[in-house]
């Protein structure tokens, strides 16, 4: 007799000297689902190739950026509106402020949109009921859209060098302003998906992302109390937290901080008003 | 013994003060369907969406093969198909990419071409679902319902805006799942479709449930299995009226007099009988037995909500 035999003898021996009867019923099915690694990158997989996909999406996450790059780049605009940059920093200053404008198109005004009619149509109600859950479907999301702003990341890095770009990058901090920034506009995005009508999201998102990029503080800095007033706001720190890394190669940690406050204070409001059923 | 597919007792659930349902209790076995009737705003959806885990409720418990679907949803929902009503499918996407995107939910799907055969559906696969027809983006949802190999499914209001050859179909799959063991939970407005399909009804109204038992149960109510319309070109006297109230329940709507009651030849003698007394003339005299319609009408009412 093999050991494992004799241990499943014994196994027999106890089931037989205690009767059978199971005091509840559960677990009484084996679990169906997928492994939860496999549901979240399934959905980050579909809805990254949605939003590279969507022709809105593109056009508002690196088609504009893009432009707005080569606007600022190449032409005194920054010196017009009375930003202080010379001829050497006003590639650095107009980079930083692209790659948080194509962070917050992507993260905050394409989400926004994208999930405010995914509710509408019941998309999310339906993934809801699949293994994937709530849960999944928020994660499958945040992995997308990091994948999207790396993209947006390498396509306007890359530009910005054949632009002649040469500024002392801290690495670090760029990929940590860069990791809350998404953190922060996918939270608020999503709020506002989730708890206003598709419509009232569309012309919100969209009034919200040219507001940003004018008066916002994340294109360029604005100077005396409205900029003071900005470095609270998560698109000010967004701007202020790109522009320490990628003009000046430092942190801006009160930049970091703000951003992290606003994400807590975005999840504690979505975990109360986020509304998955938008009928 | 295994727990069953989905057991909901005395649940109750309020939207801020309106309550939506108190009380309800149902259940489904293995290999059978269960619909589950009412009227617009019954309650209904909302017994659904707590029994899949969309909403928690505030009061009772619902079990799937014995597990909480809020606490225990990843377990719950591998086992579960959910049809909803208009889809919840990714607009964008073509139908197969949807259902395929789905599919990698499950660790032992259907394959996507077989049930997207068997549902007609690859006819139009190359068009985006925001492109579809109602009838073609319900056919994609039943097949979004399926394509994990549920042992529960719940469908809501699968045959609405189907023409004649899909209803056709999502019948005979509804009763392949029968065949094959599932659970079924129907939500509809047809109630022949409930009739020809149930094994077990319930009727929700007024976030309450009103009557549960077979459909055969049901139609055989206390006050008679048969309903007797006689339509006439006038009003029957009162004298005839309390004649005919000897035959069973009657009820008038316009020129159409209804009597629910048992008729044999004798009784259908004396009813004959006592239109001829009267001198009332009928224009139509029909006998059937009664209809999971007629039990559904008797007991929400007649009038508009």
């Amino acid at each position: 007799m093999t050991h494992r035999e004799d241990a499943a003898m014994t196994q027999r021996g106890e089931a037989a000297g205690a009767p059978a009867v199971r005091s509840h019923a559960a677990p009484a099915v084996r679990s169906q689902a997928a492994p939860a690694v496999r549901r979240v990158l399934a959905q980050a997989s579909f809805e990254a190739r949605a939003i590279l996909r969507n022709g809105e999406q593109l056009l508002l996450s690196l088609i504009l950026p893009v432009i707005v790059l080569f606007g600022l780049s190449l032409t005194g605009v920054l010196e017009a509106i009375g930003t202080p940059v010379d001829a050497d920093s006003r590639i650095a200053v107009a980079t930083a402020g692209v790659l948080g404008l194509a962070l917050a198109s992507t993260a905050f005004t394409g989400q926004a949109i994208a999930t405010g009619f995914d509710r509408r149509y019941g998309v999310l109600r339906q993934l809801a009921t699949t293994p994937l859950g709530t849960t999944g479907l928020l994660w499958g999301k945040l992995i997308a859209v990091v994948v999207v702003v790396a993209v947006q990341f390498a396509v306007i890095g890359t530009l910005a060098a054949l632009l002649g770009f040469a500024a002392p990058v801290a690495f670090g901090a760029l990929a940590a302003t860069a990791v809350l920034g998404t953190a922060v506009m996918l939270t608020w995005g999503l709020l506002m998906a989730g708890t206003l009508r598709a419509e009232a999201t569309l012309a919100l998102a969209n009034l919200v992302w040219v507001l940003m990029a004018s008066v916002g503080g994340i294109l360029f800095a604005h100077a005396g109390l409205w900029g003071a007033i900005l470095a609270w706001t998560p698109f000010g720190a967004l701007g202020n937290g790109m522009r320490a890394a990628v003009v000046a190669g430092s942190w801006d940690p009160f930049a970091l901080l703000v951003m992290a406050a606003w994400t807590v204070l975005g999840v504690l409001l979505a975990r109360r008003w986020f509304d998955f059923d938008g009928k | 013994m295994q727990a069953p597919p989905l057991e909901i007792s005395e649940l109750g659930y309020s939207y801020g003060r309106h309550e939506a349902i108190r009380d309800v209790s149902l259940s489904a076995r293995p290999g059978t369907v269960h619909a589950v009737l009412g009227p617009n705003g019954a309650g209904k959806s909302t017994t659904i969406a707590c029994a899949v885990g969309l909403l928690r409720p505030d009061r009772g418990t619902v079990r799937i093969f014995g597990a909480d679907p809020v606490s225990d949803h990843t377990c719950t929902a591998g086992v579960t198909g959910v049809m909803l009503q208009d889809g919840g499918l990714p607009m964008a996407s073509r139908p197969l990419q949807a259902l395929e995107h789905l599919a990698r939910m499950y660790r032992d799907p259907l394959p996507v071409g077989e049930i997207a055969e068997r549902l007609g559906i690859t006819g139009f696969s190359r068009r985006t679902i925001r492109r579809l027809s109602g009838g073609q983006r319900q056919r994609v949802g039943l097949a979004a319902a399926l394509i994990g190999r549920p042992r529960l499914v719940f469908l809501d209001e699968p045959t609405a805006g189907l023409d004649p050859q899909a209803s056709l179909v999502v019948r005979e799959v509804i009763g392949e799942l029968r065949a094959d063991g599932v659970a079924v939970v129907l939500t509809t407005h047809d109630i022949d479709d409930a009739q020809q399909l149930a094994d077990h009804v319930t009727i929700i109204d007024h976030g309450v449930v009103i009557a549960a038992g077979t459909p055969a149960g049901l139609m055989d109510a206390e006050e008679g299995s048969q309903t007797l319309c006689l339509r006439s070109c006038r009003t029957p006297s009162p004298e005839l009226l309390r004649r005919l109230a000897r035959f069973g329940a009657v009820s008038i709507s316009g020129e159409e007099t209804t009597i629910i009651g048992n008729f044999g030849p004798r009784e259908l003698a004396a009813v004959t009988a006592a239109l001829a007394e009267h001198d009332a003339s009928v224009l139509e005299f029909a006998l059937h037995g009664r209809t999971l319609n007629d039990v559904f009408l008797d007991l929400t009412g007649r009038e508009l909500r």
